[in-house]
């Protein structure tokens, strides 16, 4: 098998907060092109590795590689690298959906902007709300508006966090058809979820994060069935 | 630079946008002022030559009670839908989100001075027979550094559980150096006499706001990572 050129590389990423060690000694890497799920119990410090991976914290020991550039907070040329979908819209709620994205897009100097945000209106199905403001939107057609947020910038990189979390149906069909579209092109993916199904449906490989350390990692590779996967998450985390 | 100066201009437009769409703060804030103004206009008589000499107080008074209400919304609605991560995350300066911040909270205070100063002077009777430039002058450094520690502490108090409360409890002894010389230098340029000393008191404004403005920029990378 071909070896992945390294998109995202944690070298002995510790994270202390408070007096709380919550990350100890991560190494971790995702290749271009992979999609690499991190799963684990509550409080297992799979937020703090999160934020520490998009450079909202700084990692108290070791370091976080993005691209070949160390992932700082002030490391604004490595964010823009970044395709970040968090827990939250991150929108404006009084803002329309092509305000939003015109926002973000300046923000991440794209160019083309009208273009391209009117593009992926259409792509996500919001092209006919483009002048609603979102405080009406259900949570379906906002996360599908947060999707075309990341997407803007055209990112090397997607970060997810409980991407599917309290979507319907039809947002997560749509999200799964995005991700594997940008799965198809080449593009690096990095989910933290705990929706098994979902992780088996998109993840190359995946991690179990347990109180803040790697315990195990396993290639999925189209071989492993949900059920044995389950198995092998209860038999690391809870030991049997 | 000039990054930061176009990012800090985006969020300062997306802000006032954000504002005078609903214009749920800037009509808060105009509102208050006026009846501030109104309830001052009943307590003195302002008929009483005696009164015009707490004009200068006034305009502050009316500045930093409804600017307040105004800085206390400029961080928590970013907490909404938890924009100010969405923000932190992107390829921008913390800087900018400062600089944003501060830019679109003195346009709004300076729109509620436009409309407030004019109803006090009208409400006391107050003719106007200072100098502008010194006035407007005044105005402007006494604001801008007002903003410049408000914005700052507004970050700073957040995403505590009364931040309400907290910000004036921070902003108000602070404020306390710039408020005495921003009283009597408007005193001095209202009574377009003793210009000197106006000068002397807006030397020491602009000496509050820079050091504020430098402290505030350079610290507010620290509150937003804690955020």
């Amino acid at each position: 098998m071909k070896e992945l050129e390294t998109m995202l590389e944690l070298k002995n990423v510790t994270k202390v907060l408070g007096n709380k060690l919550i990350l100890r000694n991560i190494s971790l890497s995702l290749g271009e092109g992979e999609t690499l799920a991190v799963v684990g119990p509550n409080g297992a410090g799979k937020s703090t590795f999160f934020k520490c991976t998009v450079g909202l914290l700084q990692p108290s020991g070791g370091e976080i590689i993005l691209d070949g550039e160390i992932i700082k907070k002030k490391s604004v040329a490595v964010k823009k690298k970044i395709g970040f979908l968090g827990h939250e819209s991150f929108l404006y709620s009084n803002l329309t959906p092509f305000e939003n994205l015109k926002f973000y897009g300046k923000l991440y100097k794209v160019s083309d902007l009208e273009h391209k945000s009117m593009n992926l209106l259409k792509e996500v199905g919001l092209y006919l709300f483009r002048d609603v403001p979102i405080r009406s939107f259900s949570r379906g057609m906002i996360q599908r508006l947060a999707i075309a947020r990341v997407l803007l910038a055209e990112p090397n990189i997607l970060m997810l966090d409980e991407p599917h979390t309290g979507l319907d149906q039809e947002a997560v069909a749509l999200l799964n058809k995005i991700i594997k579209e940008k799965q198809k092109n080449g593009k690096s993916i990095l989910i933290i979820s705990h929706d098994f199904e979902q992780v088996h449906t998109l993840a190359d490989r995946v991690a179990i994060l347990k109180k803040g350390v790697i315990v195990d990692t396993i290639q999925l590779d189209g071989k492993m069935s949900l059920n044995e996967m389950k198995e092998w998450y209860d038999k690391v985390v809870m030991g049997g | 630079m000039i990054t930061i100066l176009t990012d800090a201009l985006t969020i300062a437009a997306k802000d006032l946008r954000n504002e005078f769409k609903t214009k749920q703060t800037f009509s808060m804030m105009a509102i208050f002022a006026v009846l501030v103004i109104l309830v001052f206009s009943f307590a003195f008589d302002p008929t009483n030559n005696a009164v015009k000499a707490v004009i200068p107080g006034l305009v502050w008074v009316i500045t930093i009670f409804a600017g307040i209400l105004g800085l206390n919304r400029s961080f928590t609605s970013e907490l909404e839908n938890d924009c100010l991560t969405g923000l932190r995350s992107g390829p921008i300066d913390a800087t900018s989100i400062y600089l944003g911040k501060v830019l679109a909270n003195f346009t709004i205070v300076t729109l509620v001075q436009i409309i407030s100063i004019p109803v006090l002077f009208i409400l006391f009777n107050y003719r106007f027979t200072g100098s502008y430039f010194w006035f407007i002058l005044i105005l402007f450094a006494g604001t801008l550094g007002f903003i410049i520690v408000g914005t700052f502490l507004s970050a700073l108090s957040a995403n505590a559980k009364n931040s309400e409360m907290l910000l004036p409890v921070l902003l108000l002894p602070l404020l306390s150096p710039l408020m005495i010389a921003a009283v009597q230098a408007m005193r001095a340029a209202l009574e377009n006499e003793n210009l000197e000393n106006a000068v002397s008191w807006l030397q020491l404004m602009s000496a509050y706001d820079l050091l504020f403005f430098a402290a505030c920029l350079l610290l507010f990378e620290f509150i937003m990572e804690g955020s």
